[in-house]
C-alpha cells in the first residue's frame, strides 16, 4: 500500500528536551489555569471574618455623606456599615426596601450605622424612581464598572452585607429582610462591641 | 424501592468496570490471556447494568415519582409521556447517565468485534473504555445521583441519597416541569446526537492509546480507527446542525449560531476530527505522518473531554451551561489525568512512530492536505484561544470580558475561505507530483465556468467583495467536484464500455470514501451559500403596530391583521398575533408569530417564517414589550439564501452516511 | 504562502475600512429615535447580566430598560462612541463583543495570526527539507516512463478500485 521504493529513513529521534520542556510547562500552564479558575467559580461570595477591601461608592445625585458625592470603605472605620445591594429591576428588592429606609432612620442620628446602597448594573432613571418612590435616604450610588460587586462576588440581587467596626465581614443575608426587626437583631450586637 | 435499586445497579456497575480495568492491566501484564477475556466480558456486562438503571430513571419519570429529586425537577404532570422521557436528558443527572449508557453502548460493541488479528490492542482498548465508564459512573453515583429523593428533616427539604435520621419522605404533587426550549422537536434530537458524537470519540482514542502503549501503528490501526472516526464525525456533525437548525426555529434572534463557549467547545473536536479524516489518507496512502494523526486523534478525544468540563463545570457560564456542580474537581482531575498520559504517552513512542519521508512538490496533494491541517488547526486556535482567553484576563486583571461574533468570525472567515479555495483544487492535484502548470492545465476550464455565480452575482446588483469571492469559491469547488465525478465516470465508461449512469454508479459505489467525500464538499458549498446570504445581507427592523398597520422590509409588507390571547391546555399562556405577507402588492401568505408563557414564568418565542430558496421571511411577536391590539412590537429578519444552509446540511449528512457505508475488504492486498 | 497572504489582505482591507469610516458628529435633539436606530447599536453590545445574550434580543426587564437608556442617549444627541463608551464605564468591558484593545487584551488578537504564521513557516520548513530528499532520490533513480496523461489517469483508478473491490 506505500510505496517505498523510492523513500529514505529519517533517523529515529526522540522529542528533544527543550521541546519536552515547552510542552509540559505550557499543559501545566493550561491546567493550572482551569484549576484556578475553577476554584474561582465555586468559591461563592466573600466569608464572613474576612476583612472586607477598601471601595469606593460614588453616589447618585442628591445624595452626600460628609458633604461629599463619594464614600471610601475605610473611612467608616470604627461604625458598623450595612452595604445593600439592589436594582430597579430587581423585584424581591423591593420588598425590602421600606423596611431598609426605616431601619437606616432609626440608627441615622446616631451616627454610628451606615447604610450604603449599591445599585447593581442598572439605569439612572430608573433607579431614581426606585429611590423616589421608597423615599430611600440612605448613601446609594451606581455600582460603576461593577467593581464593588465583583469584589463582593454576589451571587444575586438583593444581597446585603453586614460589616463591623473592625471592617471585618460578620454576617450575609441573601435575599429580602422579612422585617426591620430582623435587620436590627444583627445590627444592634455589632454597635454593641467596642 | 426502585430509585434504591437503580443506584444499586449503578454501583455494580461502577465496581464490573473496574473489575475490568484491573483485570486487562494484569492479564495483560503477567501474560494471562483469561484474564483479558474477563475483563472483555466485563465489559460487556455493564452494557446491560445500565441499560436497566436508565430504563428504570425512564420509567420513574413517567410514572411521575415526584419524590425522586430529578423526576421533581424536570417533569410535571401536564408534560406528555413521550416528553417526559426525553426528559432523561433535561438535566445534569439524568444527561450524566444518558452519556453513561451510551459510553457503554459503544464498549460493548467494540467489545463484540472480531479481535483475532489485533489481539494486542485489546487489554488496552478495554482500560480505556472502561476508566471513562468508571469515571462517569462514579460522578453519577457519588456527586449527581438521578436516583436521590426528597427528605423532609429539621433543616428543610433536600434531596439525599440515603435517608436522614429522623426525616420523613416527601412527594410533592406536582413537579416543575421541562424547561420549554427544551421542548422543541429539533431540541429532543439534538443532545443525544451530540452525547453520541463525544462518546464514539473513545473508541478511535482507545484504538490510538492502544496503538501507542504496544508500539504497533501500522495501516491496520489506521484502517479500524478511521472508520470508528467517521462515524463519530457523522453524529458530532449532525449535533452540530440539528443545534443550528434548532437555534434558527426557536431560539428567536434569527441566527444559527452565536460562537457560544458552548457551541464552540463542541466545534472543536469537530475541526481536529475534519483535519484527521483528511490527513489519515496521506497516511494510508504514503504511509506518511503517524506522529501527526496520532496526535490529531488523541487532540480530538483531550477536546470532547475539554469541552464537557468546560460546559458542566461552572468554570464557563452560557446560556448553555449547566448549573454549577459539584463535579467540577473531579471532572478536572480526569480532564488532567487524559491529558497527561496523551502527552506522555506520545512523547515516549514518538521515535517508533517516525515513517518514511517523501513529498515531491508542494503543489502534490499531500502537501495540500498538510495545508488543509494547517488551515483546520488556525481554526481551532482562534477558538480555543476564545474560549481560554477570557479565564486568562480575569485571573491575570479580574476584568471580565467577551469574545462575541466580530472576533470569530472576522479571524476565521478567511481561514474558511481558504479552506473553500482548497476543496477547489486539491482534487485536481495528483498525488506525489504537481506542479503549477499540470494544476493550472487542469484548473482553468472550471476557474472560468465558476465565474459565472459571481456575475449572476453582480446582475442582482450586489458588489459586496466579500459576496462575489465567497460565490466564486462556491461555483469552483462545485464546478470542480462534478468534473470529478464526471470525468472519472467517462474513464470507467471507457475503460469497460458500461452506460455512463452505470459507470457512475459503480464509481461511486465502489470507492464510497472518495466519492462520499465530494459529495460532502458539494454540500459544504451549498452551506456556504447559506452561510453568505444570511451572514453579508441580512436585514433586520424592528416597529410597533397598530392593527391594520405594516411594516416594509427588503420589498416585503408585513401587515399586522389580528391579535389572539389564550390559555393552551397545557398551561400555557399563549400570544399570538396573525400578519399578511405581501410582495409588490401581491399577497404571498398568512404567518403567525407567537410567543408562550409556561406556568413557571418562562417565556418561548415561536417565530413565523416563509421560507422560499431565495430567502427566509423571519417575522418576530417581540416579547418583551407590552403586546396589545392596538401596539404590538414586530421584529422582521430578512435572511437571503438561508435554506441553503439546511439542505447542504441534509446532503453532508447523507454523503457521510455512503463514505462511512463499510466496504468489502480485500484483504489478499499487500502491504498489510 | 497563499492563505497567508489572503489573510493579510482581507486584515489588511478590515483596517482600512475601518479606519476610513466617517465619524457620526453630534447632532441636534432628534425625534424619538425608532427602535431600528436602537438595535443598531444594541447589537453590539451584550447584556450586562445574562450571559453571551447580545442587547438586541435579550428578553429581560433589565435589558428593556438598557435599550430604552440607548434610546433616551440618541434623542440627546450621543453618537454611537460615547453611548458604547458610557456602557463600558458603567457595566464594565465585558458588555462589548470584542475586549477593547488595551493592556493584556492585545494578547487576545495577536496570539491567533501569530500561531498561524508560526505553522505556516513551520509547514514550509518540513515542504523544503522533504522536497530536497525527495529531488536527491529522484535524482539516483531511473527517470519514469513517460505516458499519455489519460490513461495514466485510468490505470490509477483502476488500480484503486482493485484494490477495494
Amino acid at each position: 500500500m506505500t510505496e517505498n521504493n523510492q523513500s529514505i529513513q529519517t533517523p529515529r529521534r526522540s522529542v528533544p528536551f527543550w521541546a519536552q520542556a515547552v510542552i509540559w510547562v505550557g499543559l501545566l500552564a493550561l491546567l493550572g489555569i482551569l484549576a484556578v479558575s475553577l476554584l474561582r467559580a465555586q468559591q461563592g461570595t466573600i466569608q464572613v471574618g474576612q476583612v472586607v477591601d477598601d471601595f469606593t461608592l460614588s453616589l447618585f445625585e442628591g445624595y452626600t455623606y460628609n458633604e461629599r458625592d463619594e464614600v471610601t470603605l475605610s473611612e467608616l472605620r470604627g461604625k458598623v456599615v450595612v452595604v445593600n445591594f439592589w436594582a430597579s429591576w430587581c423585584k424581591p428588592c423591593e420588598q425590602e426596601a421600606a423596611e431598609l429606609e426605616e431601619a437606616w432612620r432609626y440608627y441615622e442620628s446616631s451616627g454610628e450605622v451606615v447604610f450604603l446602597g449599591v445599585d447593581y448594573v442598572d439605569t439612572e432613571p430608573e433607579a431614581r424612581s426606585y429611590l423616589a418612590k421608597f423615599d430611600i435616604t440612605f448613601p446609594s450610588g451606581p455600582d460603576r464598572g461593577t467593581r464593588i460587586s465583583q469584589q463582593f462576588r454576589i451571587e444575586g440581587v438583593p444581597e446585603t452585607y453586614f460589616i463591623d467596626r473592625d471592617g471585618v465581614l460578620r454576617q450575609i443575608q441573601t435575599g429580602p429582610f422579612p422585617s426591620v426587626e430582623a435587620i436590627r437583631a444583627i445590627i444592634d450586637p455589632l454597635l454593641a462591641e467596642e | 424501592m426502585i430509585p434504591d435499586f437503580g443506584l444499586g445497579i449503578l454501583a455494580m456497575a461502577f465496581i464490573v468496570s473496574l473489575f475490568a480495568v484491573g483485570a486487562a492491566i494484569y492479564g495483560e501484564t503477567a501474560h494471562k490471556p483469561r484474564w483479558v477475556e474477563s475483563a472483555r466480558r466485563a465489559m460487556l456486562l455493564t452494557f446491560p447494568l445500565v441499560t436497566l438503571a436508565a430504563l428504570l430513571l425512564i420509567y420513574l419519570l413517567v410514572s411521575g415519582r415526584y419524590d425522586v429529586e430529578y423526576v421533581y425537577s424536570v417533569t410535571n404532570n401536564a408534560m406528555p409521556s413521550y416528553l417526559k422521557v426525553t426528559a432523561l436528558w433535561g438535566g445534569q443527572p439524568g444527561s450524566l447517565l444518558f452519556w453513561a449508557w451510551l459510553l457503554a453502548a459503544f464498549a460493548s460493541a467494540v467489545t463484540l468485534r472480531k479481535w483475532e488479528r489485533d489481539r494486542e490492542f485489546l487489554p488496552w482498548v478495554v482500560v480505556v473504555a472502561s476508566v471513562t465508564l468508571a469515571f462517569f459512573l462514579a460522578l453519577i453515583i457519588f456527586f449527581e445521583n438521578p436516583f436521590a429523593r426528597l427528605w423532609q428533616t429539621v433543616d428543610g427539604v433536600a434531596a439525599y441519597t440515603f435517608q436522614p435520621a429522623n426525616s420523613l419522605l416527601v412527594t410533592p404533587a406536582d413537579g416543575n416541569g421541562l424547561n420549554p426550549l427544551l421542548r422543541h422537536p429539533g431540541m429532543i434530537i439534538h443532545p443525544p446526537m451530540l452525547y453520541l458524537g463525544f462518546v464514539s470519540f473513545v473508541i478511535p482514542f482507545a484504538f490510538a492509546f492502544a496503538a501507542l502503549i504496544t508500539g504497533r501503528s501500522d495501516d491496520r490501526w489506521i484502517r479500524i480507527t478511521r472508520r470508528w472516526t467517521l462515524w463519530a464525525w457523522l453524529f458530532l456533525s449532525l449535533g452540530l446542525a440539528l443545534g443550528a437548525r434548532w437555534a434558527y426555529d426557536v431560539l428567536g434572534w434569527g441566527g444559527y449560531w452565536g460562537w457560544d463557549p458552548v457551541e464552540i467547545a463542541a466545534l472543536m473536536p469537530w475541526l481536529t476530527g475534519t483535519a484527521f479524516l483528511h490527513s489519515v489518507i496521506i497516511q494510508e496512502k504514503r504511509g506518511l505522518l503517524k506522529q501527526w494523526n496520532m496526535m490529531l486523534i488523541i487532540l480530538t478525544y483531550d477536546l470532547v473531554i475539554f469541552g464537557t468540563f468546560l460546559t458542566r463545570s461552572g468554570v464557563l457560564s452560557s446560556v448553555h451551561a449547566f448549573a454549577q456542580s459539584a463535579i467540577g474537581p473531579m471532572f478536572f482531575a480526569f480532564i488532567g489525568l487524559t491529558l497527561v498520559s496523551s502527552v506522555a504517552l506520545l512523547i515516549w513512542r514518538w521515535p517508533s512512530l517516525k515513517a518514511e519521508v517523501e513529498m515531491k512538490s508542494m503543489l502534490s496533494r499531500e502537501a495540500l492536505f498538510l495545508l488543509n491541517n494547517l488551515l483546520f488547526i488556525g481554526i481551532l486556535v482562534v477558538c480555543f484561544w476564545g474560549v481560554i482567553f477570557p479565564l486568562i484576563s480575569e485571573l491575570a486583571t479580574g476584568q471580565k470580558v467577551t469574545f462575541g461574533p466580530p472576533f470569530y468570525e472576522r479571524a476565521t472567515a478567511p481561514l474558511f475561505g481558504a479552506l473553500m479555495a482548497l476543496m477547489a483544487i486539491a482534487p485536481l492535484s495528483a498525488w506525489g507530483h504537481s506542479t503549477v502548470r499540470t494544476l493550472g492545465r487542469a484548473i482553468w476550464k472550471p476557474a472560468v465556468i465558476a465565474l459565472a455565480a459571481p456575475l449572476a452575482t453582480l446582475a442582482f446588483g450586489i458588489t459586496n467583495p466579500v459576496a462575489l469571492t465567497g460565490f466564486y469559491l462556491v461555483g469552483l469547488v462545485v464546478t470542480v467536484t462534478i468534473y470529478e465525478f464526471w470525468r472519472g465516470a467517462r474513464a470507467r465508461q471507457s475503460a469497460h464500455q458500461e452506460g455512463f449512469l452505470t459507470a457512475l454508479w459503480t464509481l461511486a459505489g465502489r470507492n464510497r470514501r472518495r466519492y462520499g467525500g465530494y459529495i460532502i464538499h458539494i454540500a459544504m458549498a451549498l452551506m456556504a451559500i447559506g452561510i453568505l446570504g444570511i451572514e453579508v445581507f441580512q436585514t433586520e427592523t424592528q416597529k410597533s403596530l397598530g392593527v391594520g398597520e405594516s411594516i416594509e422590509l427588503a420589498g416585503y409588507t408585513v401587515h399586522y391583521d389580528s391579535l389572539a390571547q389564550f390559555a393552551h391546555t397545557d398551561g400555557r399562556w399563549v400570544t399570538r398575533a396573525e400578519v399578511s405577507i405581501f410582495k409588490d402588492g401581491v399577497f404571498l401568505q398568512t404567518l403567525a408569530p407567537r410567543y408562550d408563557v409556561y406556568p413557571d414564568g418562562q417565556p418561548m418565542t415561536i417565530a413565523g417564517v416563509r421560507s422560499t430558496l431565495a430567502d427566509d421571511l423571519y417575522v418576530l411577536l417581540v416579547n418583551w414589550e407590552s403586546v396589545s391590539a392596538s401596539q404590538a412590537p414586530f421584529k422582521v429578519y430578512h435572511n437571503p439564501l438561508v435554506n441553503w444552509l439546511w439542505i447542504g446540511s441534509a446532503i453532508f449528512i447523507l454523503g457521510t452516511i455512503i463514505a462511512a457505508w463499510p466496504e468489502k475488504e480485500r484483504t489478499a492486498t499487500a502491504g498489510k | 504562502m497563499k492563505s497567508r497572504n489572503i489573510f493579510l489582505t482581507a486584515s489588511g482591507l478590515l483596517l482600512l475600512a475601518a479606519l476610513l469610516s466617517p465619524p457620526s458628529g453630534v447632532q441636534a435633539q432628534q425625534p424619538t429615535p425608532s427602535d431600528d436606530e436602537v438595535n443598531a447599536i444594541a447589537r453590539q453590545l451584550y447584556c450586562p447580566v445574562c450571559e453571551n445574550t447580545p442587547l438586541d434580543v435579550c428578553p429581560t426587564q433589565a435589558c428593556k430598560q438598557w435599550r430604552d437608556e440607548i434610546r433616551l442617549r440618541l434623542a440627546e444627541g450621543w453618537t454611537e462612541e460615547e453611548i458604547l463608551q458610557y456602557f463600558v464605564d458603567e457595566y464594565g468591558a465585558r458588555v462589548l463583543a470584542e475586549p477593547p484593545r488595551s493592556g493584556l487584551n492585545w494578547l487576545a488578537y495577536i496570539v491567533p495570526p501569530l500561531a498561524f504564521l508560526a505553522g505556516a513557516y513551520l509547514l514550509f520548513r518540513a515542504f523544503r527539507s522533504w522536497r530536497a530528499l525527495a529531488r536527491q532520490q529522484a535524482a539516483e533513480a531511473a527517470p519514469p516512463p513517460a505516458t499519455n496523461g489519460k490513461d495514466e489517469y485510468v490505470a490509477r483508478l483502476e488500480e484503486e478500485l482493485r484494490k477495494r473491490g
